[in-house]
């Protein structure tokens, strides 16, 4: 027993050490010369139709503005992480981006969870961070250190019930998801229909991963909805497309910007056609008349990300985009990296063209955007079409 | 009425996958004793390779047969890599293997595949199918005639076939069938194989309707396990009745009661299963030889 | 068997104390905090697990509902992080002794499932109960404050959980050492041979996982006041597993085993930092290798290694029979 105590603990101060070296040799050391782009995304996980494009669309830019010279004359070095969907891991990495790695600002996380779970540590060492969730608690109350890049869900449900107002609809379903986006949605589209004078008849909840949604459908049927809404992320929403398609509903069929992608056009099939939604004018740049502002950089993002990455550019990655072209943009009107300095030109940002809208940021006003940044768009032939 | 068999024929389309699912873990159980949590991920691969070869112009059946002979053949190096080495290692060792395994397998399908949802082309269309007042997708009826037609197989294969009987002995006792020819590491990999062969089809069944992405074999190997103890682990029987009843009951849950809980119904009704008959619906009643 | 008691505290303070003169910024103190914090836990862990041989694949369900309770205690109603965590880990002690009385009549994979089950419902019911728990999106924590002073800086917090773990060591190695160890540990082995030997093993088994979630909790109220954000994810599926598993990789009934995994794998995400992409192929097949060729876990099969190369050296006539 001695001996085994003895070897038992030699063995482990052994492996603790080397498991400590190990970590130690994680420290860089590099001149201060390089702009130091910080950032979290979810590459993996429940959340990667977020994070993967936004990582890949990262690693793109990055390189090809290193390429052409960087800024300002400055390499831009990105160091990037993947919290793998978990708020817990997003918290543990940010502190190794500020404490270890340095950084000048942090682009992420991509869900309202892992954001919400970085903003303690960025205020409290005063870094600027361009989040990429959706959540309105983000910037409400506004946080000096923290800007939002997506639409919000208060915005997604203002475009979808003015739509609805237009058509005459009074009466309609909300099914919304237990995950963030789905349950701060379904809040905000309370808070907006009693503004705005409409009722919801049926509002219910279904899990992420559900399987099978023909129960709410049934539920819809049943009552007197004039049109259905669906406020979640994943692949629920395009099952719940092809549960109502299957039951017979005729009244209109709303998602939010959510499932603004090509993989819910594919997920959903031929059940998709006719389903409306909010969408930034990437899917539409096509069709948009040649003066408008959004048109050409809609235009190349498309391009160099199918060009590259062989597959459909998506929305979320363009979040990404923007989060690193405005700080990249603060950086150049700051003229220098000084963290305090690069808060404020964000906050001065005005009519800054990005993929997911105009923004025009201010010390009230932390996410920049407002309705026109939303097309409504409609699939037909399985493609997104602009309605008016 | 019509609604009542609305949610009826949800609960049954589920609850085919979740059957199958039960099924595999009750094979493997049945030879070795231990739950394979990669059971799930049998289905995965089975819905996730279909997925991944039919939009790249193959064929459906081609598609679906390529992804059962892959995931055999996952199954069948998993358990002479994996299982096999472990000799006669203690069930918690045993499950801990199958859930690195399980992880594993998520891990390589994840970048070999992509990380985003995929879907299977419906075998045979959409359009809806009504029946006194309820209706149902043509997809449901693949699901569970292909569920049936498994589950008849199997029966057959453990009655009827030498084989099948032989693993029968050996889920009885193992030194007895080993002394009477039957090898038990040969029947361990059919076992294996078997649960995985079972466990791909039900992938492609459901593919078309749940969608498929590389981490969905948690939540329907997870159901497929308490769907088995919920049949009695060990009873194949048993399992099929499990997981076809979990489906039903998630089903009129989410219909009658409250969408937003319905995960947590199933569980809680184990645990009070559990505790009133902890064989199971099904299962014999265990007593320890001393 | 001889043990010293004296000797094992005052080394484990020793290098407990001697930690910090390695660590040279904060993102390593992080790491080695996160360790702490889920050791405590795994130590807890352990003595269900490793002592008592009972599968618990939910015990996050008390780390994740200490977390929230305490949050909820400092936040809403404004109680000291001082009287909130130990009553945190008190209502989740009593919770487990509620649960146990009926879970612990049930053996094998019975118990497995309703440890499963329990892990997966208290995860629904956080994700659900927006108004107390803030839903999926989480609730952020009041930092931890002891006698007025603010525990905001590394070394404190350091020193908080460097000192909560080393109770949490001494306690487990005294429990490992005492009679009722080796009772636990004859449950383990056998338990029709320890109920003939007159032990009342449902006791014992309700006692041990008590004691467990009491660990568990603790770990979980702190670490909740340390990352300053908690999410309902504190207790899903893979952490579940995830806690298991550190148990049975560092070895099952030991203490210092169970510090070994608590160790290994926290630091594995931090490690593959780059590589996120292949983490659940390097995870899968650590557990898989370790439990193939280490299935008691690394601490007790290395120690078994070197213990029989010094019998096969002749230095074994000295060594007592274990």
């Amino acid at each position: 027993m001695l001996h085994q105590v003895f070897s038992e603990r030699k063995l482990s101060r052994a492996l603790l050490c080397a498991l400590g070296l190990s970590v130690l040799s994680f420290g860089s050391a590099f001149a201060a010369d390089p702009i130091k782009v910080g950032a979290i995304v979810s590459a993996t996980g429940p959340a990667s139709f977020l994070g993967d494009p936004q990582e890949k669309t990262l690693h793109f830019y990055v390189d090809a503005i290193n390429a052409a010279g960087g800024v300002a004359g400055r390499k831009i070095e990105l160091l990037i992480y993947d919290d793998g969907s978990d708020a817990a891991k997003a918290n543990s990495f940010t502190k190794r981006l500020i404490q270890q790695d340095h950084v000048d600002f942090i682009v992420g996380a991509s869900t309202t969870g892992s954001t919400m779970a970085m903003v303690p540590l960025v205020g409290a060492s005063k870094v600027p961070t361009l989040a990429l969730g959706a959540g309105s608690v983000i910037v409400e109350p506004v946080k000096p250190y923290v800007f939002r890049m997506p639409h919000s869900d208060r915005l997604a449900a203002q475009k979808v019930l003015g739509d609805m107002k237009k058509k005459g609809i009074t009466k309609f379903a909300l099914l919304s998801d237990t995950g963030g986006y789905g349950k701060s949605g379904r809040n905000e589209t309370q808070k907006m229909a009693a503004s705005m004078g409409l009722t919801i008849v049926v509002d219910e909840t279904y899990g992420e991963r559900d399987a099978d949604m023909t129960p709410l459908i049934t539920h819809v049927k049943q009552s007197d909805a004039q049109a259905l809404l669906m406020f979640g992320t994943g692949q629920a929403p395009a099952i719940i497309t092809k549960n109502f398609r299957q039951l017979g509903l005729k009244i209109p069929l709303y998602a939010t910007h959510g499932q603004a992608s090509y993989e819910f056009i594919r997920l959903a099939g031929p059940a998709g056609e006719g389903v409306l939604m909010p969408s930034p004018a990437l899917f539409v740049a096509d069709q948009l008349p040649g003066g408008d502002p959004q048109k050409a950089v809609s235009m190349k993002y498309k391009a160099d990300f199918e060009g590259k990455f062989k597959m459909d550019v998506s929305t979320f990655g363009g979040y990404g985009y923007d989060g690193l072209m405005m700080g990249l943009d603060a950086i150049k009107r700051a003229g220098s990296t000084d963290k305090d300095k690069v808060r404020d030109a964000l906050e001065q940002t005005k009519n800054f063209v990005g993929i997911s809208g105009i923004y025009t940021m201010s010390p009230t006003d932390h996410g920049g955007l407002d309705i026109s940044a939303f097309r409504m768009v409609q699939i037909k032939s399985g493609k997104f079409v602009e309605v008016k | 009425m019509s609604t009542f068999l609305q949610y009826l024929f949800s609960g049954l389309t589920v609850g085919s996958i979740y059957a199958l699912s039960a099924l595999g873990f009750t094979i493997v159980y049945n030879a070795r004793g231990i739950v394979n949590f990669a059971q799930g991920d049998f289905l995965m691969l089975g819905g996730m390779v279909t997925a991944t070869l039919v939009p790249l112009g193959w064929s459906l059946p081609a598609a679906i047969s390529v992804a059962v002979v892959v995931t055999v053949v996952c199954a069948a190096l998993l358990q002479r890599f994996a299982i096999a080495p472990a000799g006669k290692a203690d069930p918690v060792s045993l499950i801990i293997i199958t859930i690195g395994a399980s992880i594993f397998i998520q891990g390589i399908a994840q970048n070999a595949m992509g990380r985003n949802q995929h879907i299977v082309p419906s075998f045979s269309g959409d359009a809806p199918i009504h029946f006194l007042g309820a209706s149902l997708l043509p997809q449901s009826l693949w699901a569970m005639g292909g569920a049936a037609a498994l589950v008849a197989g199997v029966t057959w294969f453990f009655r009827g076939s030498l084989v099948g009987k032989g693993m029968q002995a050996m889920a009885i006792n193992a030194d007895a069938a080993r002394l009477m020819g039957i090898r038990n590491g040969s029947m361990l990999l059919l076992a294996f194989c078997l649960s995985a062969f079972i466990g791909a089809v039900a992938g492609a069944l459901a593919a078309p309707i749940t969608t498929t992405v590389y981490d969905i074999g948690l939540p329907l190997g997870l159901k497929g396990f308490v769907g088995a103890t919920l049949g009695g682990l060990g009873n194949g029987f048993g399992a099929v009745v499990g997981g076809l009843l979990l489906g039903i009951m998630e089903a009129m849950i989410a219909g009658y009661v409250s969408p937003a809980y319905k995960d947590a119904v199933p569980f809680v009704l184990i645990i009070v299963i559990m505790l009133v008959v902890p064989q199971g619906l099904f299962g014999s009643r265990v007593k320890d030889r001393v | 068997m001889k043990s010293h008691p004296t000797r094992d505290l005052l080394l484990t303070v020793a290098i407990l104390a001697a930690i910090p003169l390695f660590v040279s910024n904060s993102y390593i103190y992080d790491v080695v905090i996160r360790i702490g914090l889920a050791a405590v836990a795994v130590i807890g862990l352990n003595i269900l697990m490793g002592l008592a041989g009972q599968i618990s694949i939910g015990h996050a369900a008390f780390v994740a509902g200490a977390a929230y309770t305490s949050a909820i205690l400092t936040s809403v109603y404004h109680w000291p992080t001082i009287a909130a965590i130990p009553a945190a880990a008190a209502a989740m002690t009593v919770l487990a002794l509620l649960l146990a009385v009926p879970m612990l009549r049930l053996n094998g994979h019975a118990l497995t499932i309703a440890t499963l089950g329990l892990g997966l419902i208290v995860q629904i019911v956080l994700v659900n109960e927006v108004a107390w728990t803030g839903g999926p999106d989480g609730l952020a924590t009041p930092p931890l404050t002891i006698g007025g002073i603010a525990i905001d800086t590394d070394v404190r917090w350091y020193a908080v959980v460097a000192t909560v773990l080393l109770i949490a060591m001494t306690l487990s190695r005294n429990l490992d050492r005492s009679a009722a160890g080796r009772a636990l540990r004859t449950v383990r082995d056998s338990e029709i041979a320890a109920s003939a030997a007159g032990i009342d093993t449902y006791r014992l088994k309700v006692r041990a996982f008590v004691v467990s979630a009491a660990f568990a909790a603790v770990a979980g109220a702190l670490s909740g006041h340390y990352t300053g954000f908690i999410t309902p994810d504190m207790t899903s599926f893979l952490k579940n597993v995830e806690l298991a598993t550190m148990v049975v990789v560092g070895g099952r009934g030991s203490t210092l085993g169970a510090v070994l995994g608590a160790a290994l794998l926290t630091a594995l995400p931090q490690l593959l930092g780059a590589y996120a992409d292949y983490e659940m192929v390097v995870f899968g097949l650590i557990l898989m290798m370790t439990m193939i060729f280490l299935p008691n876990g690394i601490v007790p099969s290395i120690a078994a290694k070197l213990q029989a190369l010094k019998y096969i050296r002749g230095s074994g006539a000295k060594a007592n029979a274990a």
